[in-house]
């Protein structure tokens, strides 16, 4: 299971390899992609306004990892993604936002 | 608590996904195996995905796909001190993260408090002194999932970390190519990734002028020969040996030398930590003076048995793992398996460095059959040894408790 898998480099132009005065490190162009994430919050009451503000910025996993938290917890941690990161949320969609996180952790 | 250490198991589950042919009336189904892990996070959720979807990365447990949260699977840490590149921890806060990077259109910045500014190609680095050394790299939220009571944030277990052989050069001497003017007060440190709102805060790190030039600090080009992965910051990287991850700023194309403070939201705001005993308070405790989080601290894991593992009674079983003293070299590793009241002090393996990881192992024998547990306790050059009982701030971070691990002889 821990076989390499073959990074997807492409050598970019055939300028003379950039190498290390000591050590024969050569540094070669990268040109990679990303995957990118199509899970959305599971259906519920809430689940088109977290998908509409949040998705944005950040995929669902890492919301969806974190453990059962207080409504106060998860409203300090929206409006941190407010005021601190600058998300832009829709002042009305907030209440419903943490609503939904709330009921999901008590799903878990 | 039990099973902080566990090698979690691994779970293969097949699911069906229907998929539709681009004309979109004749649907095939392709059956996918999706690997699964089980972190053993205390009330959950610890069901993760083990990806092999990034590039230059092989198994990874995915805790976020964007921006990229990776985490290396615990048994990585069992066959060697050098964590291997394409499993090496990946870890950023931005989701604009630039894919195609041509090493000679590539510049680093030096700029601000200096005489000269520069702005340097890859060759230009390339041609200054070469340095290397062996470091760990540990994010400051390793192991956030087994606080107690549980804080938001990545919920990592514990290989939100590594170690490498870092190849690069001094930042002492890049910025001795500018000439720092006199008055200078720290270095801040620019990526190249970008949040996707514009007016959100661009992430940067400041260390101070004293520090930047203490000759250790690098900016790597290289990791374990090679060079980076985009992931961890290909081209170049700032390396800070004993201090936690987030001063180590991937894909470093800015470096601002100050004359003021740094009042930046990652520098002044996020990454700090209470300024107490192991950065440790009570659950919602107030007026609590913080500062930026820094050095590391010591740690020790089990790597070749987990939580949970049968063994034989009355017949001795060897162990090894991994420590590293976190600011300095580790010098003693202990055992114990009577709760912690007497040790006995483990075999350490060959010193690569004082901010590496270092090898130790022992034998343990549990004479009677039944439910036993054991704990390992790193103590660092500098005399201090892991607590016993685990810290607790907001933040969930620099967690160093000793581990305990629990077994069943038989």
């Amino acid at each position: 299971m821990f076989r390499n898998v073959l990074p997807l480099v492409v050598i970019l132009g055939i300028a003379a390899p950039l190498t290390g005065a000591a050590a024969p490190i050569e540094l070669k162009s990268v040109n990679l992609d990303l995957p990118e994430s199509d899970r959305m919050f599971p259906d519920g009451p809430g689940s088109d306004a977290i998908n509409n503000n949040c998705l944005a910025c950040h995929s669902a996993g890492m919301v969806l990892n974190q453990p059962a938290m207080s409504k106060d917890a998860w409203k300090s941690e929206v409006n941190k993604m407010i005021n601190n990161y600058k998300a832009p949320v829709a002042p009305e969609d907030v209440t419903t936002i943490v609503e939904y996180l709330v009921a999901l952790g008590e799903k878990k | 608590m039990t099973g902080r250490n566990a090698l979690p198991n691994l779970i293969s589950r097949r699911r069906l996904l229907a998929t539709a042919s681009a004309a979109g009336a004749v649907f095939s189904t392709a059956a996918r195996a999706q690997k699964l892990i089980e972190l053993p996070l205390p009330g959950g959720p610890g069901e993760r995905q083990i990806t092999t979807a990034f590039p230059q990365k092989g198994p990874m447990i995915l805790q976020r796909t964007r921006p990229p949260l990776l985490e290396t699977p615990f048994e990585v840490f069992d066959k060697g001190t050098l964590t291997p590149n394409d499993q090496f921890y990946v870890r950023w806060h931005w989701a604009v993260i630039p894919t195609r990077i041509d090493t000679e259109k590539f510049t680093l910045a030096v700029r601000g408090h200096v005489n000269q500014p520069l702005s340097l190609s890859l060759r230009d680095i390339l041609d200054l002194p070469s340095v290397e050394l062996v470091a760990v790299n540990q994010c400051s939220g390793n192991s956030r999932g087994f606080f107690q009571p549980r804080v938001p944030g990545g919920q990592w277990a514990n290989g939100a970390m590594g170690n490498a052989r870092w190849t690069g050069v001094r930042l002492k001497d890049v910025l001795d190519k500018a000439g720092v003017k006199p008055g200078a007060v720290q270095v801040r440190l620019k990526g190249m990734d970008e949040p996707v709102a514009s007016e959100a805060p661009h992430f940067m790190k400041s260390l101070d002028i004293e520090h930047a030039r203490d000759s250790e600090v690098m900016i790597a080009y290289a990791m374990n020969g090679e060079q980076l992965p985009l992931l961890n910051g290909f081209p170049l990287r700032l390396v800070v040996p004993g201090w936690y991850a987030t001063y180590w700023v991937k894909m470093v194309n800015d470096i601002e030398v100050l004359d003021q403070p740094d009042t930046n939201y990652w520098t002044k705001v996020a990454y700090t930590i209470p300024d107490t005993p192991h950065a440790s308070i009570e659950p919602g405790q107030a007026n609590v003076r913080m500062i930026p989080i820094n050095r590391m601290i010591p740690r020790s894991f089990v790597t070749n048995l987990a939580s949970g593992s049968t063994m034989k009674a009355a017949a001795p079983v060897a162990l090894r793992g991994i420590a590293f003293g976190g600011d300095c070299g580790v010098t003693q590793v202990d055992v114990s398996i009577d709760d912690g009241r007497t040790w006995r002090q483990a075999e350490l393996g060959q010193d690569e460095g004082k901010y590496g990881f270092r090898r130790w192992q022992a034998q343990l024998t549990f004479a009677t059959p039944g439910e036993h547990s054991f704990r390992v306790r790193c103590t660092n050059s500098n005399g201090v040894s892991q607590p016993d009982g685990p810290n607790w701030n907001p933040a969930g971070f620099m967690r160093n408790a000793v581990e305990s691990i629990r077994i069943i002889a038989n």
